[in-house]
């Protein structure tokens, strides 16, 4: 600071090149440069600014009032509610409803138990660094049926350990979960199958894989589900009849089959060709060939991909509502028909949404940070 | 090929020649679809008829005795399921078009927003992306939905633009044009504009090439656009004239009204849609390397020049691709509008003519192949499109 001042001092002379540095323009550093770098850069630039802060100052202030300020948490019924804010006191009360649906109060600990065994099954999925690795991992290939059977029971008469929960009752986000969950399981393998027979040389194959996975993506979800539900029971032979939760699941499957199938095709384009000539000159069989050399270098290319289906087919699953299945979205459009929770729509979607967007957020990140791992020493 | 090796090693089994195999393989394959097929076509055939429903398509002549809140073309619910066919598909197809033409505008605007260097205006632009993006489309559609039927009575309506758009629970009302005589002659020179436009634009091109001068398209077009149908409009003397929606009782009068259920669907679909082309966009322009605009300017290119000639060229063969299929998706999408009661294919043909009816196998066919078609032709559309655009590689 002492040099600064003398320099500022008439009459004070230096040697050429001896003249310290002086300090920038006030205004180009700090918190004002800043602003004006970032904001206010240019006269469009600062309308932009005004124009965001006005909408800001619009939009915040309102929707924080609603959802705090405002509102209300606790009562019994909507009568209770006397703020003019939102009205908390439905999910305090139908809390339970929102996550299990309509699943008998005394079996409750099946979904927590189902819900544990599916946080340790992701965990070896998602990280490649944590202890215990093979033993989750096996914990993950025997989910769908612990799941199944925890979820569902395994006898009709009610002194069993694990009676019966009819899917009807299930509902709620563990039905979100559960159709998700099955989907994403379910859709991987098939989806690397059909990848497969589309880039298979029999003719036969690969028109039935063409033919299925453009069928499936030019058609919407819904009437995929619709078809599921309406067409398939005239398709079984008498007598015999299908959960409408698992033929649901199996449309499900399928649609997000067709979807990964374009994506794993992706990333088999992307290997070079030397490496399944390599693969076949060391004499590998096709599956063989697959399993060690492609598959392990195609997947890892294209998980980015792989996860941004998952989220696809995450939202997607609230589809079921139309053809009657209870979701998380299903459930929120029902608790409101209740007439002591009547027109209260607006809180009950913004639950669920912040619910849906914690998951698909969460996602994504997850896929953006695997992303940039995968990157490093991986540049072609 | 002609030669084949007589002395080679021992053959082993026929079952090892990769060949023989690839045939025997698809042979089983095919056999096995063939069975599948052809017992699901037994059961349904068997059960149909234990239900007593005859198949065909007779029942697209049978009235379908039902009404429809939303028609663009006349309909009365004595007319049949096949004229319900087509009110339903023009129904989605118009909210499928608009909802394509509004979110690419706001895409492509939020994508270049994205990117500009203001702070605040980037950021609140990813907060919308990523909010948006992650919820449900059908969730948004029924919160809009539900928005919209819980606003004020006609009596209270919002106003818009000094008395001509009112906002209310019924649905948007907006001034309905009635036109004239010697209207018909606007849109002539309409057309006539957008014909000479095409072989302006070439002309200028040609002679660009040759001499080197430069003619101004963007500018001349825009003028034919609007000038001839004005002059046309200013030589019959205005030939339009605006009904006003007017409030008598307890609704709107007069004037064209745009019903909540279209409204909410047009508006979510827009909105989610819009979040994923802005990203799209953005990856495209990114996608051109910094070089590109550097040697644009050292060229001593305008800023504008740059972006139009430079970048946008380039951006848009990574966009396009991409593009499409959010097209695609919005189109597909616009299914979810039986959740709102919007009467489109899937609610009105592929619903309520399928549960009167009964015939859910053809209608389900017919609605999947109308959506595949749409599909198709989308697609189709885009890849000339694409293929016009594409690197021309030496």
């Amino acid at each position: 600071m002492s040099d600064m001042t003398q320099g500022n001092a008439p009459g004070q002379h230096y040697p050429p090149g001896q003249h310290p540095d002086m300090p920038p323009p006030p205004g180009t550093v700090g918190f004002v440069g800043w602003l004006r770098n970032n904001l206010f850069s240019s006269i469009p630039n600062s309308i932009l600014t005004i124009l965001a802060i006005y909408l800001l100052y619009a939009a915040i202030p309102p929707i924080l009032g609603w959802a705090f300020f405002n509102a209300d948490f606790e009562g019994a019924s909507r009568t209770d509610c006397t703020a003019a804010g939102a009205c908390w006191a439905l999910i305090d009360v139908r809390g339970k409803q929102f996550l299990y649906g309509f699943y008998p109060d005394e079996e409750l600990w099946r979904v927590y138990v189902a819900g544990f065994i599916l946080l340790l099954a992701i965990l070896p999925v998602l990280f490649d660094k944590i202890p215990f690795r093979k033993l989750l991992f096996a914990n993950t290939i025997l989910l769908p049926v612990t799941g199944f059977f925890l979820l569902s029971g395994t006898s009709g008469s009610p002194e069993a350990i694990l009676p019966t929960v009819e899917t009807p009752q299930w509902g709620g986000l563990l039905l979100t979960m559960v159709i998700g969950v099955t989907g994403i399981v379910a859709s991987l393998p098939i989806g690397i199958a059909l990848a497969l027979g589309r880039r298979s040389n029999m003719p036969v194959v690969r028109t039935m894989c063409v033919t299925f996975i453009e069928f499936v993506r030019g058609v919407p979800l819904i009437t995929i589900l619709f078809m599921s539900s309406v067409m398939v029971p005239l398709f079984l032979p008498e007598g015999v009849n299908f959960d409408k939760l698992l033929r649901c699941l199996i449309g499900v499957s399928l649609f997000s089959a067709a979807y990964m199938a374009e994506v794993i095709r992706g990333g088999l384009q992307a290997i070079p060709k030397g490496q399944y000539e390599a693969a076949a000159a060391m004499g590998l069989s096709f599956w063989k060939m697959m399993y060690f050399i492609i598959l392990p270098q195609a997947l890892r290319i294209v998980i980015p991909g792989i996860v941004n289906t998952f989220i696809g087919l995450f939202k997607d699953t609230s589809l079921v509502l139309i053809i009657g299945l209870f979701d998380l979205l299903g459930i929120a459009k029902t608790v409101v028909t209740d007439a002591n929770w009547i027109g209260l729509i607006h809180e009950s979607y913004a639950f669920v949404a912040v619910i849906y967007w914690i998951f698909c957020f969460g996602m994504s990140r997850y896929s953006i940070w695997l992303e940039a791992k995968l990157h490093t020493g991986h540049k072609r | 090929m002609a030669t084949q090796t007589v002395d080679g090693p021992k053959r082993g089994s026929f079952l090892s020649d990769q060949r023989t195999r690839a045939i025997l393989f698809q042979g089983l394959a095919f056999f096995l679809v063939v069975v599948f097929f052809v017992y699901i076509g037994t059961n349904t055939a068997r059960n149909l008829e234990a239900l007593g429903i005859s198949t065909g398509f007779d029942f697209l002549n049978a009235p379908a005795g039902y009404d429809v809140a939303m028609s663009l073309i006349p309909y009365t619910a004595t007319d049949t399921h096949g004229r319900v066919f087509f009110v339903g598909l023009l129904n989605t197809l118009s909210v499928a078009a608009t909802g394509i033409f509004a979110a690419t505008i706001l895409g492509v605007i939020l994508g270049v927003l994205r990117l500009s260097k203001n702070w605040l205006v980037s950021k609140l632009v990813y907060c919308y992306v990523e909010v948006v993006r992650n919820i449900p489309l059908l969730l948004q559609i029924l919160f809009w939905y539900a928005v919209l039927i819980t606003l004020p009575h006609p009596k209270k309506s919002i106003i818009f633009l000094n008395d001509s758009i009112f906002l209310n629970k019924r649905g948007l009302y907006m001034p309905e044009p009635l036109t004239g005589d010697g209207f018909g002659l606007i849109l002539i020179a309409l057309l006539v504009a957008l014909i000479i436009v095409p072989i302006m634009s070439r002309m200028a091109k040609k002679r660009q090439e040759a001499t080197g001068q430069i003619f101004p398209v963007f500018l001349t077009s825009v003028g034919l656009i609007i000038g001839l149908p004005l002059l046309a409009a200013i030589v019959t003397g205005f030939p339009v004239t605006f009904e006003y929606p007017e409030l008598k009782g307890f609704n709107f009068k007069g004037g064209m009204v745009l019903r909540p259920e279209f409204v909410a669907l047009w508006f979510a679909l827009t909105v989610y849609t819009a979040a994923f082309i802005a990203e799209i966009v953005r990856a495209g322009i990114q996608a051109v390397s910094h070089g590109q605009s550097e040697a644009a300017f050292s060229l001593g290119l305008k800023p504008s020049w740059t972006t139009r000639m430079i970048i946008l060229p380039q951006a848009l063969r990574v966009i396009v691709p991409p593009l499409t299929s959010q097209y695609l998706n919005l189109t597909k999408n616009s299914s979810l509008a039986i959740a709102i009661g919007y009467p489109d294919l899937v609610a009105t043909f592929g619903g309520t003519s399928l549960n009167q009816t009964g015939q859910a196998i053809e209608v389900i066919m017919i609605t999947m192949l109308v959506y595949l078609s749409i599909s198709l032709l989308i697609s189709m559309m885009m890849n000339y499109y694409n293929k016009r655009i594409a690197l021309v590689e030496r």
